[in-house]
């Protein structure tokens, strides 16, 4: 037991490690390709050289967060099959499918166009030029939407039925898993945050011009689109998430109690803007929740259920299988304990399935198959031996999902304030060592949102690499933990070198670059 | 001049053209060297491919995977 606990963790670190460190990318690949579509539209409508530069100047950075993040995502898929190869056979088709599409259509329709972009200018016309630097853009975020719609997929589970024989998921669905509720949020959460964090990346860097004396009027520029950009990502990113407090209320419940370190629910129940974490609480003690907090009155409700008189279940509430109807009163849903049974009598279907299988007995394989089906839906509950294995990590999903929410309200304030002093009159950002300070050190602040919200999503629905359907502990391959480990270090190794790699050349390159006067270069 | 023989050249000229780009190739082919060469062959083969010959023998083995009483 001790080994397999050991097995699972080191396999989800590295799964962690390899995702995060993937994500450092792919927002900025998002974001910035929008950016430098809308410097190359403006180019293009007023043929202004001085956009030209700009556009070039961004590029460049591009080009070097694409190279250095390019297909480190492949190395999850290596860990699927290696370290998760119950879960990969267990999926079936279902990820193989959208992984597949995103592979074929979304890289090569990047990778083609791409090259456009970067070899284009002066070889293909402007307007063809423009369109593949949209088309790029238009291919980042097709590849980001398949796979969205894969882990969308495990988040939520639909559009599919379990076929025993196969011991696979098999898809009935395909329109249900790509317009899941669950994926039509993310995808538009996600990639709507990657224009955040890509506008506060131009303002920071621009910043850094501007407290340089470097290329000022470029910078200028810069700023103007960046913050735009990035004002109208954090606004939807934020209605989004709206969207997805809605839909995590309904399809995972769990996730959103731990999100708010919310153990006993009420009727109009209030939201914690902040708040410390009882660390001694626990769903079956009567210990208080917080050691201090400030919350809204029904914000909760509000936004799980968009009624604020509305019942909000905590961890204990789920655990217990305990809600309130609209009429306030106590109504009973399935508890964990209940389902740890239910998930243990569709094992038990499995089992007779498989002897009945090996027996040659189809009538037996048939009421086998018909059990699996009764209790299907709670058949990861029964790898679990305590309804405690069935909870998050509850101050980790906290700390996350607040950090996520307080730096994402802090960049919607500083995307406002920048656009209005940008389009003042007496140059106050050009002027104001102390605003640009804070636009450079809000870049590494934007990268801290961005993998907090991952964090919320992921280890706010945990333990289950399938919601409800297969826990980390029954989706890991029979594999030495050792070896796990092994490459978990060389991955430090790896990605550490590459991220030194590609900071040390990305500085490098802004500070070479705006040494000359870039506008100046393109007359 | 063919589609083929323009395309080639376009991404030919593009590569000689390249000042930073050679340095990000060259990232670029040592980071997939390092994944395929290296990280898949001797770290990451697919466990049930190369433990199992065929689909029947793997579903049966995550079929007794995930059956086993815990």
């Amino acid at each position: 037991m001790e080994d397999l606990t050991a097995l699972v963790d080191w396999s989800r670190a590295q799964f962690a490690l390899t995702a995060m460190y993937h994500w450092l990318f792919v927002p900025l690949t998002l974001g910035l390709s929008v950016i430098i579509g809308i410097m190359e539209t403006i180019y293009y409508r007023t043929r202004d050289v001085k956009w030209l530069a700009t556009t070039k100047f961004w590029m460049t950075l591009f080009g070097i967060n694409f190279a250095v993040g390019v297909a480190t995502g492949i190395i999850l898929e290596f860990e699927f099959g290696t370290n998760w190869s119950n879960y990969s056979w267990f999926v079936g088709d279902i990820f193989g499918a959208p992984l597949a599409i995103e592979g074929i259509l979304a890289f090569f329709m990047e990778s083609t166009f791409i090259a456009v972009m970067f070899f284009g200018w002066n070889k293909v016309s402007p307007k063809f030029h423009l369109a593949s630097t949209w088309l790029t853009a238009l291919g980042a975020s097709i590849s980001a939407l398949w796979i969205l719609i894969a882990n969308a997929w495990m988040q939520h589970p639909v559009g599919m039925e379990f076929e025993p024989e196969q011991m696979r998921n098999v898809m009935t669905d395909f329109w249900a898993l790509v317009f899941s509720p669950v994926a039509v949020n993310k995808f538009i959460h996600t990639v709507l945050s990657g224009w955040c964090l890509a506008g506060v990346f131009v303002v920071g860097v621009s910043a850094w011009l501007l407290l340089k004396k470097r290329n000022v009027p470029m910078a200028l520029r810069s700023i103007k689109v960046g913050a735009w950009v990035g004002l109208v990502g954090i606004v939807l990113t934020a209605g989004s998430g709206d969207g997805s407090a809605k839909v995590v209320s309904r399809v995972q419940p769990m996730k959103l109690a731990a999100m708010e370190g919310l153990y006993h629910g009420h009727q109009g129940q209030s939201i914690v803007a902040m708040g410390i974490l009882n660390p001694d609480k626990t769903h079956d003690n009567a210990e208080e929740e917080f050691i201090f907090d400030i919350s809204i009155p029904y914000g909760l409700s509000i936004l799980a259920n968009g009624d604020m008189n509305s019942f909000v279940p905590g961890v204990a509430d789920l655990v217990n299988g305990i809600s309130i109807d609209a009429n306030g009163d106590t109504i009973n849903t399935v508890s964990y304990a209940e389902r740890i049974a239910r998930g243990k009598m569709a094992q038990e279907a499995l089992r007779k399935f498989d002897a009945a299988r090996a027996a040659g007995d189809n009538a037996a394989m048939d009421a086998a198959r018909a059990g699996i089906k009764e209790n299907f839906n709670y058949f990861g509950y029964g790898y679990l031996n305590s309804v405690d294995e069935a909870i998050p990590n509850v101050p980790l999903v906290f700390y996350s999902f607040h950090i996520m929410v307080i730096l994402g309200g802090y960049f919607m304030l500083f995307f406002v304030l920048v656009l209005f002093l940008v389009y003042k009159r007496d140059n106050v950002l050009t002027g104001n060592r102390w605003i640009q300070l804070i636009a450079i050190a809000s870049i590494p602040l934007v990268w801290i949102c961005s993998e907090a919200g991952w964090v919320v999503a992921e280890v706010g629905r945990q333990p289950w690499t399938i919601e409800g359907l297969l826990p980390n502990c029954a989706a890991v391959s029979a594999i030495p933990t050792t070896s796990v480990m092994v490459t978990f270090f060389i991955f430090v190794v790896v990605f550490a070198a590459l991220l030194a790699a590609e900071i040390k050349i990305m500085l490098g390159q802004i500070s070479r670059k705006s040494l000359n006067d870039l506008d100046k270069a393109e007359l | 001049m063919n589609v083929f023989k323009r395309i080639i050249r376009f991404y030919v000229e593009g590569f000689r053209s390249m000042t930073l780009g050679k340095t990000l190739w060259a990232l670029i082919l040592i980071k997939l060297f390092i994944m395929f060469a290296i990280l898949k062959l001797f770290f990451f083969p697919n466990f049930l491919s190369s433990n199992f010959d065929n689909n029947d023998d793997r579903a049966q083995h995550v079929r007794s995977e995930l059956s086993r009483p815990r």
